[in-house]
């Protein structure tokens, strides 16, 4: 995964070629030693494609997971510390966004406001704030009985500062875990948007959207299909490992 | 059980509501005037004026919605700006073919899913354990609709196995009875409907079925090790009772409670996994319509999808909650 934001990091400097540079006396060739992955209908190199395509991927999933992931913590957080009605608005409200299947909504948001990546990254944040907030609000509500904080509360600590300082640095592990595994599907909800035309728009080289335009070359050009996707599946199962080695070392008893 | 599933049926209700609200409220969301951005280069002001008038978008907002409700309570989804049909006919007409994709994945996903998590958790640490799971995390990760072109180019183009668009060949005459070809070619004997019917099936369905039977494989592994180590299993073991036995008959049973949420949380994953698949295999499903309907801005269709397929996504956690009071007679008395 290193490998992956290290690539990503360097990408516009290590790419062989100009993710927009077209060739068309090169259209659709195969694999070869000029150009590894082989090229797109115009003429594009598909590695360098690929390597500036990861920048976006992971900006995508990481900035929706940091808006799902704070959002969904705070509501979480409150929620569970304060209990009665604030809890019952709040978790009633995070029901009803989880009867929708997260691509869907997504979809839909993304549809109706008009697509583009940063609408598709905020949809993707939006839906998946219900994970974060009902992780959250577990912690809080078992953290809250417990002594050390009841101790900061017989100290005069304000609400605020107990659930800042005394129930979210406890709560931090469950939440890191998720929200490792939540970038890598929030990377293949953001690859399916832009699949679906919802998401980047072209010349973006966004893995997704570069699957879009291959579709229309799958008998002679298979290539430009062939490595955006596995470049997806890759990092989505470099994130999908991390989460779960991150959950097996700071959670012992998830060990199955 | 009865007091149970009414109060099951009644919690129902608020959530209902606060979807309804949310999708009355994707008509809101668009930018400007949404009359106009769905009539797109048609928008004249005359255009425009009507639709506002026939969708009510010239009332307040508490009206329109209570207007909005009032029709859907009745089955009335609106009219598709495309082809001005009414959505409930073609949702009828459509719903088939996604109905019957969906089914055909939940049963692979199930079929392969739930053994293949059993054998892996009986035979913890061996290469059949190691392997499948390797291959379920691969399954979570796989993006379903590159796996989708993949199988399209690998077995339709390439070895030209299977076909890789529409739910029959060309010119295949065929006059729906319930919709569902399999179950129809089987009601009326034809055999070679059946062949094509599954034929066509075969491809989108294992696309759809991927991150299922992942998931459920990963689910039925880890709640079968949990209970393998309980004190009734090595009971069982102890009676002399045969392996085959004490893994169907004890284990199984009780580690069906897990397995049973998350193939009920997969029904909203397979209908939101079908626009994609049925949009790379030309299905003539709800997906593909979905998003053809996002292409052509025919925004009332996207939000009675969107409702439509809320509403089974809720129905489905309600028949799975109510499975549990079936399966675990200590739930129904929390």
């Amino acid at each position: 995964m290193l490998l992956f934001l290290l690539l990503a990091l360097v990408a516009p400097f290590i790419a062989p070629y100009g993710a927009d540079q077209q060739a068309l006396a090169d259209r659709l060739k195969a694999p070869s030693a000029a150009h590894w992955f082989g090229t797109d209908d115009l003429g594009r190199d598909v590695l360098s494609r690929v390597m500036i395509g990861s920048r976006i991927s992971l900006r995508v999933g990481v900035l929706a997971v940091v808006l799902a992931l704070l959002s969904g913590s705070l509501l979480g957080l409150v929620a569970g510390y304060l209990g009665g009605w604030t809890d019952s608005l709040f978790m009633r409200l995070m029901d009803v966004v989880l009867a929708f299947p997260p691509t869907l909504l997504a979809i839909g948001i993304v549809a109706m406001r008009g697509p583009s990546l940063d609408m598709a990254l905020v949809a993707i944040g939006i839906v998946s704030i219900p994970v974060y907030a009902r992780l959250a609000r577990s912690q809080a509500l078992s953290l809250k009985e417990r002594e050390f904080v009841t101790a900061a509360r017989c100290l005069g600590a304000t609400a605020p500062r107990i659930v800042g300082a005394h129930v979210l640095p406890n709560a931090l592990s469950p939440l890191i875990v998720q929200a490792t595994l939540g970038i890598a599907t929030a990377i293949i909800e953001a690859a399916a948007l832009g699949f679906l035309g919802l998401g980047a728009q072209p010349p973006t080289p966004e893995w997704g959207l570069m699957l879009t335009n291959a579709r229309a070359f799958i008998i002679n050009a298979p290539w430009a299909m062939v490595f955006p996707g596995a470049a997806i599946m890759v990092t989505t199962l470099a994130f999908n490992l991390m989460g779960d080695g991150l959950r097996d070392a700071l959670d012992p008893r998830a060990r199955a | 059980m009865l007091a149970y599933t009414l109060r099951r049926f009644l919690a129902l209700i608020p959530v209902l509501a606060g979807v309804s609200v949310i999708v009355f409220l994707f008509l809101h969301l668009i930018p400007g005037d949404p009359a106009e951005a769905m009539l797109g280069d048609r928008a004249t002001a005359e255009n425009a004026a009507r639709l506002r008038t026939a969708y009510g978008l010239d009332q307040p907002w508490s009206v329109q919605y209570a207007l909005y409700m009032g029709k859907v309570l009745q089955g009335d989804l609106g009219r598709s700006v495309r082809s001005s049909n009414p959505v409930s006919a073609e949702l009828a007409q459509r719903f088939p073919a996604t109905a019957e994709l969906a089914l055909a994945a939940m049963l692979l996903a199930i079929g392969i899913g739930v053994p293949a998590g059993i054998i892996s958790a009986t035979r913890r640490g061996s290469a059949f354990d190691h392997g499948s799971m390797v291959l379920a995390l691969a399954g979570v990760s796989m993006p379903i609709f590159w796996l989708g072109l993949m199988l399209a180019w690998f077995f339709g183009v390439q070895l030209k196995w299977l076909p890789f668009s529409a739910r029959l060949d060309t010119g295949t005459r065929y006059v729906p009875l319930t919709g569902l070809l399999v179950i129809d070619s089987i009601v009326r004997g034809d055999w070679g409907l059946l062949v094509q019917t599954v034929r066509h099936l075969a491809l989108p369905a294992i696309a759809l079925s991927t991150v299922p039977m992942a998931i459920i494989a990963r689910m039925t592994r880890g709640a079968m090790l949990e209970v393998l180590q309980l004190d009734f299993v090595r009971t069982a073991h102890a009676k002399g009772l045969r392996d085959f036995s004490v893994i169907a008959r004890h284990a199984l049973k009780n580690a069906m409670l897990p397995v049973v949420t998350v193939i009920g949380l997969q029904v909203g994953a397979l209908l939101s996994g079908a626009i994609l698949t049925e949009t790379i295999f030309s299905w003539p499903g709800i997906g593909r319509w979905i998003y053809e309907s996002i292409q052509f801005r025919d925004y009332p269709v996207v939000q009675s999808m969107t409702l439509f397929v809320a509403a089974i996504v809720v129905v489905t956690n309600l028949l799975v909650d109510l499975s549990y009071a079936a399966l675990d007679p200590r739930v129904r008395y929390r």
